[in-house]
């Protein structure tokens, strides 16, 4: 077994061998910058105006802001298992196994190195968000809550990403299937619209949806929360930060030994 | 069976009835070999023999089905931390990250395997030097040509100076010089101490690099030994002559006679005569003077030691070109006679 300083030391390797990917191959950024550009610009000005169930006085950009940047973050945790798997593909995961470095290094260093490109994602949309009105109207700490909080729930789910990723094995296939199962994910939840808007069923899961946790935390931390909006039944949606933790430990507590078992079990063939 | 060690008296590479299934398909069912410390074990076999399985298993990327294998004293499935840091791999395809530059490439596996920034930066640079990579250093493995690539992957499975390295088909791919190159390059490092086991398909390689040989196929060890002591198996040295006319057949035929040890076969068709010989060079300095006393007209004479092709023949009773029991399809490296891909 490795110590911890190995692994640390094994993870900053393969960290920093993904980052210089993301520095020669440009299009990685490109998504990572351009597609969060559009989305708020998109949703500002081409829905911003259709959207109805907000309390009069609310800036539509306020509301909108922290529902961009969670789906943002969540579909750029996605790129976690279309990069494994084509490590997996490309014969780079056996190369790994046959090192004497922890086991838990190539996934550590997955993961980082895409919260990174997640970073990045945020300061950028924080930047045009303020571009197009959006503001903070709180306090420096709660708001850098706010964005921890985002990190932290995007980087669970890149571990559950590299669990798929493992046992799917296709980039390509991947990145679909992530599709299908994110998209309804962050649209089943007060995104983009507040859930009182929705049809009940719906409405019970996208109350009990994470996303929408992560979003209303957003929110409250962001000073963003609309102040007419009646409270809310559901106590996930009266506890969000809280609620969003739990989700994201559990995910970790499920996905970061089910993936490092599954990667020291797969091979390239 | 099998000849002494050349060198070392330890074993390096120990394998005792090896299995391992695909689910329906046995790719191993019973293998045994062991290499001494200190020489080369080439594993040959057609496609889907069973070579990469065997390396597989002993890289501790793949757990047997039953049986065990101790790698530089070190069992595979306990102690697969330990073998990791004593072994050096180069895949059957090259596993090399085609973002990051040769350099980068190899300071990072050199980091992997533990060894300082220093030290892996400047064994970063010696292999690149070695393996003709210098040029190319500073560019992406992106923008390198297979043969690139492969050199690349090698140097990568050497840069902590294993102690054991399993080489899965080194040289396919590779063109006729570096492929030169990579022999020589073996052949230093063996001479440094390294134990190697090597897979091929390419017969020749095996004949010129390998202390010992084991054939497999269909997962089952069907001959092992020297190249000698293999092409024993299949008969010694033949003497063979081409002559310009079926009269001069006959001469030759009755010139050499008392030198074969075994049957004469003459073929009028390509007027050739083949027979058995033993005693090497002498034997063809006899037969050129029987020649010339019967004033016989040759033209082309020689001698001929049987290729590991014709053990291959002989110990399966097909072609290692026709062997294939799957779909080449998707086997991007079909080829197998020695310099078939120039
Ligand atoms: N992961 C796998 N799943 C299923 N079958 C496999 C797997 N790996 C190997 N096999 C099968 O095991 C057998 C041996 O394969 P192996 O790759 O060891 O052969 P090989 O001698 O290396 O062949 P080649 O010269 O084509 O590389 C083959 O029949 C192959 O189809
Ligand atoms: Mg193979």
């Amino acid at each position: 077994m490795s110590t911890l300083a190995e692994t640390v030391s094994d993870s900053v390797v393969i960290t920093r061998r993904n980052l210089i990917k993301v520095k020669r191959v440009p299009d990685l950024i490109v998504f990572a910058t351009l597609s969060p550009i559009m989305f708020v610009v998109l949703f500002r000005y081409v829905f911003g105006g259709a959207i109805q169930g907000l309390p009069p006085g609310v800036s539509y950009a306020e509301f909108l802001l922290p529902g961009i940047f969670a789906q943002t973050v969540v579909f750029g945790s996605t790129v976690t298992g279309a990069s494994i798997a084509e490590d997996l593909q490309k014969g780079l995961i056996d190369r790994f196994r046959s090192l004497p470095m922890s086991r838990s290094a190539v996934l550590i260093g997955r993961t980082v190195a895409d919260l990174g490109l997640n970073v990045i994602s945020i300061v950028v949309m924080a930047l045009t968000g303020l571009v197009v009105g959006w503001r903070i109207n709180s306090s420096i700490a709660e708001a850098i809550g706010g964005f921890l909080l985002l990190l932290v729930f995007a980087f669970a789910i890149s571990w559950l990403m590299a669990m798929v990723g493992l046992l799917v094995r296709t980039p390509e296939v991947v990145n679909n299937a992530s599709f299908i199962v994110i998209f309804p994910l962050t649209f089943i939840a007060d995104t983009f619209v507040p859930l009182e808007t929705f049809p009940t069923v719906l409405r019970h899961f996208a109350e009990w949806n994470p996303v929408s946790t992560v979003v209303r935390a957003a929110r409250e931390l962001f000073g963003n929360m609309p102040a007419g909006l009646p409270e809310p039944d559901a106590w996930s949606l009266q506890n969000p930060v809280l609620y969003t933790l739990l989700w994201a430990v559990a995910i970790l507590a499920v996905f970061v030994p089910l993936s490092v078992r599954a990667y020291l079990r797969t091979s390239s063939r | 069976m099998g000849g002494p060690s050349v060198r070392g008296m330890t074993n390096a590479v120990v394998v005792e009835g090896l299995v391992k299934r695909f689910g329906e398909n046995t790719a191993l069912g019973g293998v045994d070999l062991t290499v001494s410390e200190g020489t080369v074990l080439g594993l040959l076999g057609p496609n889907g023999a069973g070579k990469t399985t065997v390396v597989r298993i002993l890289s501790t990327l793949l757990q047997p089905d039953a049986g065990r294998a101790e790698v530089a004293g070190l069992d595979v499935a306990t102690q697969a931390d330990q073998v990791r840091a004593a072994i050096g791999l180069t895949g059957q395809y090259a596993a090399v990250d085609e973002y990051l530059t040769g350099t980068e490439n190899l300071e990072m596996v050199g980091r992997l395997y533990r060894l300082g920034k220093k030290e892996a930066r400047s064994r970063a640079g010696q292999l690149l030097e070695r393996f003709d990579l210098t040029g190319a250093a500073n560019r992406p493995a992106k923008t390198y040509s297979g043969g690139m690539r492969r050199r690349l992957d090698i140097a990568a499975s050497l840069i902590a100076r294993p102690r054991v390295l399993f080489l899965d088909e080194p040289t396919t791919g590779l063109d006729p010089r570096s492929r030169l190159g990579m022999w020589e390059f073996i052949a230093d490092l063996v001479h440094d101490g390294t134990t190697i086991l090597l897979t091929t398909q390419y017969l020749e390689e095996a004949d010129r690099l390998a202390d010992r040989m084991v054939v497999i196929d269909r997962g089952q060890v069907i001959a092992r030994g020297t190249a000698d002591e293999l092409k024993a198996q299949v008969g010694g040295e033949r003497l063979e002559l081409t002559v310009g006319t079926v009269e001069q057949l006959a001469v030759v035929t009755d010139a050499l006679r008392p030198l074969a040890h075994g049957e004469l076969h003459a073929d009028q068709q390509t007027r050739r005569l083949s027979l058995p010989v033993t005693g090497g060079t002498d034997t063809l300095a006899e037969a050129l003077r029987r020649l010339s006393s019967a004033r016989a007209d040759v033209l082309d004479i020689g001698l001929r030691r049987p290729d590991l092709d014709d053990v291959f023949l002989t110990l399966t009773g097909r072609s290692a070109e026709d062997a294939d029991p799957d779909s080449a399809a998707d086997e991007p490296t079909a080829t197998v006679s020695a310099g078939a891909q120039s």
